[in-house]
């Protein structure tokens, strides 16, 4: 294990278990400097998350920082998108599906950039 | 429990964080915790919350891709120690930091990689 692989698997984890969508970061890695297919990165990142997540989701219950009943209703519903997502990804294949990820990446990045910082924490509750 | 507020557009929202969990093996976080800002959680709870409902759909999006053959599971062990070291550094910032520069950051990260998506 080089240097170079557990400094992008370490930053990754990090913004995953800040629950910043760091996922993107190993998938990147994969594609576009270890030349693995989209589909294979896509796949390894997945398998990735489930430790960092555990041990991420572990700290931050000690920390009564998780809403179960609001996570619950998500975890159902986006089970369902699952299915579909796997399926049209399996679908459209690799090549395709990394133009439209960096589609996806742009779009998010330029929310994370210009989203407004909420001024002292918009206090909704 | 803070007092949270529920709305119709949060179910399909709800359905598109597995969307892009299975399609893009990432990224249903970034839409899971704007929704949950929406029903009324505070940033840090979003954020811990959201990765409450992204490792379990990481699991069943893992299995379909183990099922269809994409990778094998040992691909992924090189990548473990670094992401364990990574998670415990990453859950002991959450509750320590205001968090603007840093999605700032990471936004600029990202960006810079779509790009070379985009044109690769």
């Amino acid at each position: 294990m080089s240097w170079q692989v557990f400094l992008v698997s370490c930053l990754s984890a990090v913004l995953g278990a800040l629950g910043m969508g760091g996922g993107g970061i190993l998938v990147l890695y994969l594609t576009a400097y270890a030349q693995v297919p989209q589909l294979t990165a896509q796949g390894i990142n997945l398998v990735f998350f489930v430790p960092v997540a555990v041990v991420a989701l572990i700290i931050h219950q000690k920390n009564k920082l998780i809403a179960w009943r609001l996570a619950a209703p998500c975890i159902l519903l986006g089970g369902v998108g699952v299915y579909f997502g796997v399926k049209l990804a399996m679908l459209i294949g690799s090549q395709t599906l990394s133009k439209w990820f960096g589609v996806f990446l742009l779009l998010i990045g330029l929310r994370e950039i210009f989203i407004k910082p909420k001024g002292g924490g918009k206090g909704e509750n | 429990m803070e007092k949270t507020r529920r709305r119709w557009f949060f179910y399909p929202l709800a359905a598109s964080i597995g969307l892009l969990n299975g399609l893009f093996g990432a990224g249903g976080g970034v839409v899971a915790v704007p929704v949950l800002r929406g029903m009324g959680l505070e940033e840090e709870a979003a954020h811990a919350t959201s990765i409450s409902i992204t490792l379990p759909l990481a699991v069943a999006s893992g299995l379909l891709y183990l099922r269809e053959a994409q990778f094998r599971l040992g691909e992924a062990a090189s990548y473990i120690p670094g992401g364990l070291a990574g998670a415990l550094l990453g859950a002991w910032l959450l509750p320590r930091m205001s968090g603007v520069w840093l999605r700032r950051c990471f936004g600029a990260v990202v960006v810079f990689s779509a790009i070379r998506l985009i044109l690769g």
